[in-house]
């Protein structure tokens, strides 16, 4: 006897279908909404003069960590100036800027929730296993019929795929305050949200900030994958090099995309051992 | 006499089953069966069983035992940081293990302060935070709590030290914060879990010591736990003795110890006894001058007056004994006209290693009248004894 193969596929389509049309008015509200926050947080970057933000930059990363950041940052900046790659720089660092942000906006409470109530947190656990093997191509796709081409899909799939490691460490930094802590809130009889606020999140900050970083290194590397859908930025750039032919010119975009993660990396890891 | 002072918490058949069937185990254990059998047949732990005893206004309550003998989770009963399983504790009024959540933690805000072994400091904030700590939660005004915790941070000598975080701090000062975070909270029962534990012997006594000064002073309804008989002994107005989650004795430290209930008991102070059996090292006081072999007798009977001595011990460069001259003897070298004072020595002293029972030398003292010789296993002089420092370490251990 033959067993017919599961129609998985199908299933998923009718299902991805059915969203769209039912709630076309939600995601074009989404979509609308999206997009009139990446122009605006996009037109004020390129408003400033490129001199003036890499002056901006410099300054936050002396502040937050020292000179060696500061000279380093600026060092990099001016290197993608140079190269003509700063507006789309400017574009990639929106879009990871917005994706993140909606991401922890997300992702705080949804940890929150999975570190106090246990049977959330078996449910959450397998769904971002899910989220984050699943290859990240794949969300590009069904972000097209929701948002169309354009940086608004960019973000759907960015957060998709950048959220699972700030719940993750949400989670993980809330659990990890000690039991005792714990005993001490509640013997001075500290109501759940007491405790949550004057104990478990301060004292899991420095785990949070740690997901928040790894969250947004995950933006960049798929907001550069999402030029596949017509996000601009550096990932078009490297994508446009691909299409012509002429590693120079990605290598080129490709260093600018690796500046700016170091750059990001070590602002947030500064801000973090601030927090401790 | 005691039991006329007023109840403060009354526990009455409190019973604490740890796992997912706690009636079959209370079953069991009515039937007679004991801890180790319940937890074979069934997988249950029974915690505590049946235990009843008053916490009276004012006094000092230790709950003590060994470890699983249940001391800690009864505390955490009290203020039901632990679900009990059985039994009522009764707080003015209220019973604790049937309040709802509301009742229960406005219960825990009037009622307990807690003191940790671990201290729980919470190292996000300062000293003067953490002495806030339990102010803040009840919502009392930020001029008004920053002074309360002021004054009780001064109480156990912590002024000056409000805006040091905790890890900054040694063991002892984490305490001292822990108990400064009880005080200002000024609920009316102080829970002190194995608090000085964790201390060093030394700060361990004076933290006690301190603990009783307050006591006096603020006449505070305190259960402390702990493991420790001698502390037991030294703080408790009484004590709740614990084994295996059941009590085995309830009395002050005096009707403990003369009035042993049962063989445990016995054998738990029998240990006190033999930790206080007092040496011949506790009474030892060193030499205030020794001669050598060498020195001339003039030397020697120099030292002797300038001590107001009659007799001084002899030692060569390692320090080994090697006699007792008398100042007769020096003053016959003398007239002998003896370079050296090394043939005039007398062998005629006792002498004792330093872990020789301070008994023994009771009838040393009825035979020679020399101060005792203390010398270690190579024959080096490490002390004397002198028979007013024996009376003296033997009425001491009369008043502990």
């Amino acid at each position: 006897m033959e067993i017919p193969r599961l129609p998985l596929g199908s299933w998923i389509e009718t299902g991805l279908n059915w969203l769209t049309s039912e709630y076309s008015v939600v995601t074009r509200g989404i979509s609308r909404f999206t997009q009139t926050g990446i122009n605006s947080l996009n037109d004020g970057l390129m408003w400033l003069p490129e001199w003036a933000l890499l002056a901006i930059i410099a300054l936050l990363c002396w502040k937050l960590s020292g000179p060696r950041l500061a000279i380093g940052g600026a060092a990099g900046l001016a290197l993608i100036w140079n190269l003509g790659l700063w507006n789309p720089m400017i574009e990639t660092l929106t879009l990871v800027v917005i994706a993140t942000l909606v991401a922890v906006i997300i992702a705080l409470p949804v940890g929150i929730a999975a570190a106090l109530s246990e049977r959330l947190y078996r449910v959450i656990m397998p769904a971002l296993d899910f989220m984050q093997t699943m290859p990240a191509f794949v969300y590009l796709i069904p972000a097209i019929p929701f948002f169309g081409i354009g940086s608004v899909s960019a973000i759907f799939a960015t957060v998709i795929f950048s959220m699972p490691p700030a719940i993750r460490f949400t989670t993980l930094g809330i659990r990890q305050v000690p039991v005792e802590l714990i005993e001490a809130a509640d013997s001075y009889g500290a109501t759940r949200s007491q405790k949550l606020f004057k104990v478990q999140l301060p004292l899991s900050l420095p785990t949070v900030m740690a997901g928040i970083n790894q969250t947004i290194m995950l933006a960049l590397s798929m907001v550069v994958i999402a030029a596949m859908i017509g996000a601009d930025g550096l990932g078009s750039e490297v994508w446009r090099a691909i299409q012509r032919l002429r590693p120079g010119d990605g290598f080129e975009a490709g260093i600018a995309v690796v500046i700016l993660a170091m750059l990001l990396d070590r602002l947030t890891q500064s801000v973090r051992k601030t927090s401790k | 006499m005691v039991d006329q002072r007023p109840v403060k918490i009354k526990v009455r058949g409190l019973s604490k089953v740890f796992g997912k069937q706690p009636k079959k185990a209370l079953a069991l254990r009515d039937q007679g069966l004991k801890r180790s059998d319940i937890l074979e047949k069934t997988g249950q732990t029974l915690g505590l069983s049946n235990i009843s005893f008053d916490v009276y206004e004012g006094e000092l309550l230790v709950i003590m035992g060994l470890s699983g003998s249940g001391k800690s989770t009864l505390i955490r009963c009290l203020n039901r940081l632990i679900d009990t399983t059985e039994g009522e504790i009764i707080i003015d009024g209220e019973n604790i293990p049937t309040l709802g959540e509301k009742a229960l933690l406005a219960c825990r805000r009037r009622h307990f302060s807690m003191v940790f072994q671990n201290f729980a400091l919470f190292p996000h904030r300062t000293v003067q935070q953490n002495a806030e700590f339990g102010l803040e939660i009840r919502g009392i005004a930020k001029a008004e709590r920053k002074q309360i915790a002021h004054t009780a941070l001064k109480q156990v000598g912590l002024e000056g030290w409000e805006d040091a975080y905790p890890n900054q701090l040694s063991g002892g000062m984490q305490q001292r914060v822990g108990l400064a975070r009880a005080l200002a909270n000024d609920a009316s029962v102080l829970l002190m879990d194995e608090a000085f534990s964790a201390l060093d012997p030394l700060i361990r006594k004076d933290m006690q010591q301190e603990l009783l000064q307050l006591q006096t002073r603020m006449q505070k309804t305190t259960v402390f736990i702990t493991h420790d008989l001698d502390e037991a002994l030294n703080i408790g107005d009484r004590i709740v003795l614990l084994k295996d989650g059941e009590v085995v004795q309830i009395g002050t430290p005096e009707e403990i110890l003369t009035q042993p209930a049962n063989d445990y008991v016995r054998r738990f102070i029998e240990g006190v006894d033999r930790s206080r059996v007092l040496t011949a090292a506790s009474a030892m006081r060193p030499l205030r001058t020794t001669a050598r072999d060498s020195d001339g007798p003039r030397t020697a009977l120099h030292r002797m007056r300038e001590h107001a001595l009659d007799s001084i011990y002899v030692t060569d460069r390692d320090r080994q004994l090697l006699g007792l001259l008398e100042a007769e003897a020096a003053n016959t070298a003398i007239q002998e006209g003896a370079e050296s004072i090394s043939g005039y020595l007398t062998q005629d002293f006792c002498k004792v290693p330093p872990d020789e029972p301070l008994h023994h030398l009771f009838t040393m003292f009825s035979e020679k009248s020399f101060p005792i010789a203390v010398i270690d296993e190579q024959h080096r002089l490490q002390g004397v004894v002198v028979k007013g420092a024996v009376l003296d370490e033997l009425a001491k251990a009369g008043e502990q």
